[in-house]
């Protein structure tokens, strides 16, 4: 019943993404449009593998930093990211892919930055210092992005600040290619790790004592969840809200175990950013908010009346 | 003869930065259908012990073996279906239920990608009945008493189905009803199902009435080892816990009883 209403939703929200847009695509003619093709299908297959990517890399995170509020892009992505990004276009860079690859090269800067950081008591990754250290790396990139973008003329800040806040509307066939290419290896390392993440929930003592190879699995997720986050944002700036909100409705509805919570975290996190992308795309046709701001819209909400399930079991 | 299931031999360990070491010159063994109970104040290195032994640390002195192979070199999913652990503290990120915490012991026996099969089921099932836990099976663990949880946390330890079972501090912050429960619990699984148990206590009278064998730590130094007889003398107990104590016998076990001061000379 769960799995079907899930399975439903994406499916309905596929469609809708593929038959709605501000060019009016007559139904009898969708199979035959350029439009329908080129734009709207591989828009809304990139926003099923970004806004899975983003739903698993968020369970995750979640249980490896054992905070539920934790969010991938908490974990300075975003602010790696957006500073590649804003740098690219104040140095000029040009070319289609140029966005995208100085995005993704910032959010592996600041992964490296940050993973070093949490190795920073010894051999063992503490979970705390890539929390603590991630929120610091993103601060101190925003800063610097906001430096540049400060100085930067009018035009290339309005790029810059739209950027940040993510849109797919940088979709073609190609950024589907790649990411159907790149994102099922982290995703099933992190599949892989679902029974670990499991005990890791009891803390890293009992994880331990109960099998689980604690210090790999810690890294593997940590990398793993941060290499999904990474190419998300580098083809859709920073989606916000997808990877916080989507692992805890599927927390609530299938429970904590990550073999049935990370397929429905990919699933459900796909079907709203596909949902959300079109609404985007819809509302106020034939301009175009930033996918960001409709999944903040949707998920805040949601996510306060979920904060308020969790504090009253 | 076959190897005991655990053996310390003349371990010493020191933790990073510390001015002292947490354990020097311990030894202890564990055989199957054997009670084992280490004693001793707090910070007396008790927890750095089970550490040592469960590879978790290891001696920068002397060897930690269980079943004869050094305790650090066991692939953990290894050791996991050998030794069963019921650490002293955890904090369950997600509300969970009792029987998919006893699943989770189940962990060391499975594939990767396999789901759990019957067989995994049956023995969380032996588990919950052995702890006399089969009735709680459906409930949240937040809504269990304290002897409730530590009989579940127990039942995911047995579940592993080793042959080694450790124990930090179980009976701790538990009522007297619930204290002698897992006691008499723990004593029948070295009867019934033949474990080697491993207890850390600071009970000495409940250790001393159920454990076969004792070794009173303080300072991280061996006082005393052996039958509980030879171990919980007056003088031994005083000295170590820095308090006047009387010593009474009960069904042939050495019992403690703490003197107020003012007794001290008429005891």
């Amino acid at each position: 019943m769960r799995w079907t209403l899930l399975i439903v939703f994406a499916i309905v929200a596929l469609l809708a993404s593929v038959v709605m847009g501000p060019a009016a695509v007559p139904l009898n003619e969708l199979l035959h449009s350029d439009i329908v093709w080129n734009l709207r299908v591989p828009r809304a297959l990139l926003a099923l593998l970004v806004g899975g990517s983003l739903g698993v890399a968020g369970a995750g995170l979640q249980a490896l930093v054992r905070n539920p509020l934790a969010d991938p892009f908490l974990l300075g992505l975003s602010g790696g990211a957006g500073l590649g990004a804003v740098l690219a276009i104040a140095l000029h860079v040009s070319g289609p892919w140029a966005l995208p690859i100085a995005a993704f090269v910032g959010a592996l800067a600041a992964l490296g930055l940050v993973y070093r950081l949490g190795l920073i008591g010894g051999a063992a990754l503490d979970p705390r210092i890539l929390l603590l250290g991630g929120v610091a790396i993103g601060a101190f990139a925003a800063a610097v992005t906001t430096a540049i973008v400060s100085l930067a003329d009018a035009a290339e800040l309005r790029n810059a600040f739209l950027w940040l806040w993510g849109g797919l509307s940088g979709a073609s066939w190609d950024t589907v290619l790649i990411i159907a290419v790149y994102a099922p290896i982290p995703l099933v390392v992190l599949f892989a790790a679902s029974r670990p993440l499991d005990l890791l929930a009891l803390g890293e003592e009992s994880a331990g004592y109960l099998g689980a190879d604690v210090e790999r699995v810690k890294r593997r997720v940590y990398l793993a969840a941060s290499l999904l986050t990474a190419a998300a944002v580098a083809v859709s700036g920073v989606i916000g809200f997808v990877g916080l909100v989507v692992p805890h409705i599927a927390r609530l509805t299938w429970g904590h175990r990550h073999r049935v919570l990370l397929p429905a975290a990919f699933l459900g996190g796909g079907a709203l950013l596909a949902f959300s992308d079109t609404l985007a795309r819809t509302v106020v046709a034939p301009r175009e908010l930033p996918v960001g701001v409709v999944t903040a819209l949707i998920g805040v909400p949601v996510f306060a009346m979920l904060l308020r399930r969790w504090t009253i079991p | 003869m076959t190897a005991p299931l655990l053996r310390l031999h003349g371990v010493r360990y020191r933790y990073p930065g510390a001015t002292q070491d947490a354990v020097q010159d311990v030894s202890l063994s564990v055989a199957p259908r054997q009670f084992h109970a280490v004693l001793g104040p707090n910070g007396s290195g008790k927890t750095t012990l089970v550490r040592i032994a469960l590879g978790a640390l290891t001696p920068l002195v002397g060897r930690a073996d269980v079943i004869g192979v050094p305790a650090s070199q066991w692939a953990r999913q290894e050791l996991a279906r050998t030794v069963g652990v019921v650490p002293q503290r955890e904090d369950n990120l997600f509300p969970q239920r009792v029987r998919e915490t006893v699943l989770l012991g189940r962990y060391p026996h499975l594939t990767l990608w396999g789901a759990e099969r019957t067989q995994d089921q049956e023995a969380v099932d032996r588990a919950l009945r052995a702890c006399d836990a089969a009735h709680l099976s459906d409930r949240w663990l937040w809504t269990l008493s304290g002897g409730e949880y530590q009989r579940v946390r127990i039942a995911r330890a047995l579940a592993q189905e080793p042959q080694l079972l450790v124990l930090d501090e179980p009976a701790m912050s538990l009522d007297l009803k619930h204290q002698m429960e897992l006691f008499e619990l723990v004593r029948g699984l070295v009867d019934r199902q033949g474990l080697g148990v491993l207890m850390i206590t600071h009970d000495l009278n409940l250790a001393a009435r159920f454990a076969d064998s004792l070794l009173l730590l303080a300072e991280g130094r061996p006082i005393a080892a052996g039958a509980p007889a030879h171990v919980l003398t007056q003088e031994t107990v005083q000295t170590v816990f820095a308090w006047p104590v009387a010593m009474q016998t009960v069904d042939g076990r050495p019992q403690m009883i703490p003197l107020r001061k003012r007794e001290e000379s008429r005891a």
